[in-house]
C-alpha cells in the first residue's frame, strides 16, 4: 500500500501545483491519473497551442507548462500512479481514507485532493465488429509503454496529433507501421504532418489515406485488420499485431459522482474559505469544483490549490500553527513545521 | 439592420429552448447558447478541438460553409456524416440566421 499525506486525484496542472505547495509546508503527496502521463488537459488536448494568460509568462506552449511544472515539483518527488483511475474511497479505521484504482493499487492518506478537472479522459472507439473483444488482446486506445510493441506489425489510425506523434516515435520502434486516415488532409501540427509525409514517401511507413479500418481479424488474439480505401471501395488485408485507434479522449466524470460529495450539475461544490468538500479531509481543486463565481483557468486553480494545502496542514496537525515563509527568504525547503 | 436573432434549440430531453442572441458582439453560435445557460458542454471553449458543441441543423437556413478544421474536428468524433451537423463554435451569430432551428447533438451532454 502507497501511504503519503496527500492522494491527489488528476495530474493535471492544479494537481501538479498542489504538490509544489504541499511541498513547501513539508506535506508528501502522490498523484493518480487514469490517462499515462501527467498534465490533463493541457497534455491531452492542446500541448502546441500558446496559453497567454499564465501570469509571468506572456505566451507558454501548454506542453511546456507542464514540462516546467515537473521540473518545479521534482524536488519533493511525488509519487505517481499513472494510467490508473481511481475507483473507490473509503475511510480507514484509524481515520485516513483508502483510495483504490482500476488496477486495484492502494493509497492510504489522512487528506485528499481531487483535482480531477473535466473528469476522466475516456478514447472514443471507432464503430467496429468485435472491437471490444480484442481490447487488451492486439486492440489499445492509448499508449502506455511503446517498448510493448518493439518489432511489432502495427496498424494506427486517425488524423489528429497522436496519431502523427506517435507514428513518427514508433517507426523505430515496431518492425511495420500503417498509418490509416479517412481524410487526405491531417489535423495535427504541420511539423508532425510533413515527418510522416517524409516518412512514407522513403517507404519507412505505409500512409494509407482516405481509408478506414474496417474488420479485426484474429483468433482471441488480433493478427490483422482489413483497410477499405473508401474512394476506390478496395478492401485490402494487413497483417497486425497491433490495431491503436487514436481518435482523441474525451472526458466523462465518472466515478467522482459515486464518493458522497455534494455536487452541483457535474462539478463539486465546495466552500471558498479553504475548497472544502461536504467530507471533512476531501478537498476539490481546480475545473472538477463549482462555487459562486467559478472560472475554469488555469491559473485559479493555482490560487485554489494554494490555500487548500494550508486547510489541508491543519487538518493533519491540527495542533500547530502555521506560518507563511516567502519563497525568496527560505528557498522551497526552509520550512521547518 | 437586426441587432437581436431569436433561435429555437432542442436540448437531449427534446426540449425546445428559444433564446435571442445579439448580432453586433461576434458571438458564435456555442457562445449565444451558453449565454443563455443552455446544456453545452462546449470543453474547448470554441477552438473546434472537441466536438462537445455540436448540433444539428433543423430549419433551411443556409449555414457559413465548414471549414476544414471543423470538417476534420466533427469526422475524428464521428458525427461527420448525420446530415445537418455542425461545430456551434465555428458559426457566428448573424443577421441572415434569424428564426434558426438546431438540435443539440449527444456530444453536448454535460454530464456525458
Ligand atoms: C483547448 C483548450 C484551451 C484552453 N485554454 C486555456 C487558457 O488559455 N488559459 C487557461 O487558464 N485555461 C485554459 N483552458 C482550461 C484549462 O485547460 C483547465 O482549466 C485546466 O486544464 C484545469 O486543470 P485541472 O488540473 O483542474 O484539470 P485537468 O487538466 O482536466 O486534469 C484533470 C485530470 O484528472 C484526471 N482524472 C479525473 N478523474 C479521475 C479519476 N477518477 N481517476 C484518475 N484520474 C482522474 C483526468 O484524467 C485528467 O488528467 C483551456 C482548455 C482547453 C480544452
Ligand atoms: S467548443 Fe470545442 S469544438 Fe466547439
Amino acid at each position: 500500500m502507497i501511504e503519503t499525506d496527500i492522494i491527489i486525484i488528476g495530474a493535471g496542472p492544479v494537481g501538479m501545483f498542489t504538490v509544489f505547495e504541499a511541498g513547501l509546508i513539508k506535506l508528501k503527496c502522490h498523484l493518480i491519473d487514469a490517462l499515462p502521463q501527467p498534465g490533463g488537459q493541457l497534455a491531452e488536448i492542446y500541448p502546441k497551442k500558446p496559453i497567454y494568460d499564465i501570469p509571468g509568462y506572456p505566451s507558454v506552449l501548454a506542453g511546456d507548462l507542464i514540462t516546467n511544472l515537473m521540473k518545479q515539483i521534482e524536488p519533493f518527488k511525488p509519487g505517481f500512479t499513472l494510467g490508473e483511475r481511481a475507483e473507490t474511497i473509503k475511510k480507514l479505521e484509524d481515520g485516513r481514507f483508502l483510495v483504490t484504482t482500476s488496477r486495484g493499487t492502494k493509497h492510504a492518506a489522512p487528506v485528499i485532493a481531487i483535482a480531477g478537472g473535466l473528469g476522466c479522459f475516456e478514447p472514443r472507439k471507432p464503430e467496429l465488429e468485435n472491437l471490444e473483444k480484442f481490447e487488451d488482446h492486439g486492440v489499445d486506445y492509448i499508449i502506455r509503454d511503446p517498448e510493448v510493441y518493439r518489432n511489432k506489425k502495427i496498424v494506427i489510425s486517425g488524423g489528429g496529433d497522436s496519431a502523427l506523434d506517435w507514428t513518427n516515435y514508433l517507426v523505430d520502434v515496431a518492425s511495420e507501421v500503417t498509418l490509416v486516415h479517412r481524410r487526405k488532409a491531417f489535423r495535427g501540427a504541420l511539423d508532425s504532418v510533413e515527418k510522416v509525409q517524409h516518412l512514407a514517401e522513403n517507404g519507412r511507413i505505409k500512409l494509407r489515406t482516405m481509408s478506414e479500418v474496417t474488420e479485426l481479424h484474429g483468433n482471441g488474439v488480433l493478427s490483422g485488420v482489413a483497410i477499405t480505401d473508401l474512394e476506390k471501395n478496395e478492401v485490402i488485408n494487413v497483417d497486425a499485431e497491433n490495431f491503436i485507434p487514436l481518435f482523441g479522449l474525451s472526458p466523462k466524470l465518472g466515478p467522482i459522482k459515486d464518493w458522497g460529495l455534494n455536487l452541483n450539475k457535474e462539478s463539486i461544490a465546495v466552500n471558498t474559505f479553504d475548497y472544502s468538500t461536504n467530507v471533512p479531509g476531501i478537498y476539490a481543486i481546480g475545473d472538477i469544483n463549482d462555487y459562486p463565481g467559478k472560472l475554469r483557468l488555469i491559473l485559479c486553480g493555482f490560487h485554489e490549490a494554494t490555500l487548500m494545502v494550508q486547510s489541508a496542514y491543519k487538518h493533519i496537525y491540527p495542533e500547530k500553527n502555521l506560518v507563511l515563509k516567502y519563497t525568496t527568504v527560505s528557498g522551497v525547503n526552509g520550512f521547518e513545521g | 439592420m437586426k441587432d437581436m436573432i431569436t433561435i429555437h434549440v432542442e436540448d437531449l430531453k427534446g426540449v425546445v429552448h428559444t433564446v435571442e442572441a445579439p448580432t453586433d458582439m461576434g458571438l458564435s453560435l456555442m457562445e449565444a447558447m451558453k449565454a443563455n445557460e443552455l446544456p453545452v458542454k462546449a470543453m474547448c471553449g470554441g477552438m473546434a478541438m472537441c466536438a462537445s458543441c455540436n448540433i444539428i441543423l433543423q430549419s433551411d437556413h443556409e449555414l457559413p460553409e465548414m471549414g476544414e478544421a471543423e470538417e476534420e474536428m466533427l469526422d475524428e468524433a464521428m458525427v461527420l456524416n448525420i446530415e445537418g451537423s455542425r461545430l456551434s463554435c465555428q458559426i457566428k451569430v448573424t443577421e441572415n440566421l434569424d428564426g434558426l432551428r438546431v438540435k443539440l447533438g449527444a456530444l453536448t451532454d454535460p454530464e456525458a
